[in-house]
């Protein structure tokens, strides 16, 4: 896939500790895994930003084994759900996880091999078929264990990342410094796109709040990082333009609407320090990334998305599915290009499944085109949004607080970072929070819980909500 | 009340934990105290003590115990 045996001395990635891997150990380990691995199989790789986790993944690509990315921090019991619906043959596991993965996923012991950390564990489980085309399976819900993926094909993944490779300008010479996790579409695709330009990812598992992720990037010279909206409010917070970071040239951002506020602010760092800033939109179903703006419009097109990406073609349609072609007119925001997905898999039926999507995803964000021909999002058509990278549906929440709470109504909104959630009577805030905050596995301050008389209804008994967003406004 | 009373407080309220596990404490330790919660904590120790953590200050508090040597730079005693 990424030709790791050219140049095979090229240090493919460092981590933490300095411990570094050559793309020529990469094509090794491919080589070993194909020694082990009988064909085309289904594997769960549990992710982590580690050497052993991007190594084993490189590997499985290169040798045409279909990894399905989850969080190596995914509960057990959930992963143990999760491997009966899709039924993996093997398992690349962190090796501090290996003996509670024999109970939870029917895994033959000892391990089949091990390499920096991880451990390749066989299951009981028996091959299922799988499509030629089908290179990878990545989940669009984060940490939630829900079986709903995205069926990603090798063409998918050559052409997002040479697109990226392209409008980024990424040579050999990059080393970008990890900031979100590996089995996110965005935190994948920086490191698909640096390992197909020969570049030098930065692995650690470490976050922006702690001194060792700091000491890494200044240590390792990092060149960019990628954040998502939140990612961008923290880095303000830290005061980031007061550090001194000779090594960085890039930012990108990506996975959810920066507020324009920290956009200008941003833009106007990078361009007052010779850096360049890119902001991005994408989605998992068009492999990640699918427009961006070019920093030399950042300022000028504050709150855009930008352009589409080379190769690929953005288009909005009205209600009746005409195309839209006078500027300043909102439509759904269509996309075709070759980093269009296969389509969806719920289980491990459909991994056999050919191409759903012919190249074309209608996004489900409403969008503007200006005269220039830069798109802005204005909405979503239906109820998701995207609180800290994640996206979240504001009907399951919904439909998840009244099972649990029954009784009263509740209603959901959105707004950037955060699902607002308005309910009727004493049921005790903190603890519809807490609720929900573990069945999502997001973090409590992602939800704001607002006690109120009642919900909102039209004379059908439609919920207005609206009226719901109107009222955050005056909070 | 007691600075190490605020300090309790901060750390029960931000990250829902008991009181009895705080000593032990560590970032991450509990899915609340993430980045998100920890840049939460920050905000509500500076507002309590009236300071300004200095940004290697912010990165360097990795448990309840570092918390509370870190915060002596700023005439904090707890």
């Amino acid at each position: 896939m990424w030709r790791f045996e050219t140049h095979p001395e090229r240090v493919a990635a460092i981590d933490d500790t300095g411990a570094r891997i050559t793309r020529g150990q990469i094509a090794a380990l491919a080589e070993v895994v194909r020694g082990v691995v009988p064909g085309r199989q289904l594997i769960f790789c549990l992710c982590s930003n580690t050497l052993g986790s991007l190594a084993g993944y490189a590997a499985f690509l290169e040798s045409r084994i279909v990894p399905l990315l989850v969080s190596s921090g995914l509960d057990q019991a959930l992963l143990g759900r999760l491997a009966e619906i899709y039924r993996p043959a093997f398992l690349w596991a962190p090796q501090a996880l290996v003996a509670a993965l024999a109970e939870a996923a029917h895994v033959v012991e000892p391990p089949v091999l091990s390499d920096h950390g991880y451990a390749l564990l066989r299951t009981r489980y028996e091959p299922v078929p799988l499509h030629d085309e089908l290179a990878l399976l990545l989940s669009t819900s984060g940490s939630t264990g829900s079986p709903h993926f995205v069926r990603q094909s090798y063409e998918n993944l050559a052409a997002n990342a040479a697109s990226i490779i392209e409008y980024l300008g990424i040579g050999a010479d990059e080393r970008p410094i990890t900031t979100l996790p590996m089995e996110y579409s965005y935190g994948l695709s920086i490191i698909n796109a640096h390992l197909g330009a020969g570049a030098t990812v930065l692995v650690t598992p470490r976050t922006l709040v702690e001194k060792e992720f700091w000491g890494l990037f200044k240590r390792e010279r990092a060149t960019s990082f990628g954040g998502v909206p939140y990612t961008y409010a923290m880095l303000k917070r830290l005061r980031f333009a007061g550090m001194d970071l000779p090594s960085l040239k890039t930012m990108t951002q990506a996975g959810g609407r920066l507020p324009p506020e920290l956009h200008r602010e941003f833009a106007e760092h990078a361009r007052a320090t010779g850096r360049r800033f890119f902001v991005m939109y994408g989605q998992t179903e068009a492999t990640a990334r699918m427009s961006y703006l070019p920093p030399e419009g950042s300022l000028e097109k504050c709150g855009s998305i930008g352009i589409a990406i080379p190769g690929g073609e953005f288009s909005l349609t009205d209600g009746q599915g005409n195309t839209i072609t006078q500027p300043e007119v909102t439509g759904e925001l269509v996309y075709r290009g070759p980093n269009v997905t296969l389509g969806y898999a719920h289980s491990a039926a459909d991994l056999g499944k050919g191409d759903d999507n012919g190249r074309m995803l209608v996004t489900g964000d409403m969008a503007r085109r200006d005269a220039d021909g830069y798109y802005y999002i204005v909405g979503r058509k239906k109820r998701f949004i995207k609180v800290f990278g994640n996206r979240v549906n504001l009907d399951e929440v919904e439909q998840l607080i009244q099972s649990a709470f029954p009784g009263p109504e509740c209603a959901c909104v959105g707004r950037d970072d955060q699902v607002v959630i308005f309910i009727v009577g004493d049921h005790a805030a903190a603890d519809v929070r807490r609720f929900i905050a573990g069945k999502t596995g997001l973090h409590p301050s992602a939800f704001q819980v607002t006690t109120i008389p009642a919900i909102p209804k039209s004379s059908a008994g439609k919920t207005l909500y609206a009226q719901l967003e109107a009222s955050l406004g005056e909070q | 009340m007691t600075n190490l009373q605020k300090y309790t407080k901060a750390f029960v309220e931000a990250f829902d934990v008991a009181e009895d596990a705080l000593p032990t404490l560590v970032y991450q330790a509990v899915p609340s105290w993430d980045s998100v919660g920890h840049m939460g904590l920050m905000a509500v120790l500076e507002e309590a003590f009236g300071i300004t953590l200095d940004i290697d200050d912010v990165i360097d508090f990795s448990s309840f115990v570092r918390g509370q040597e870190l915060l002596r730079k700023y005439g904090v005693e707890i």
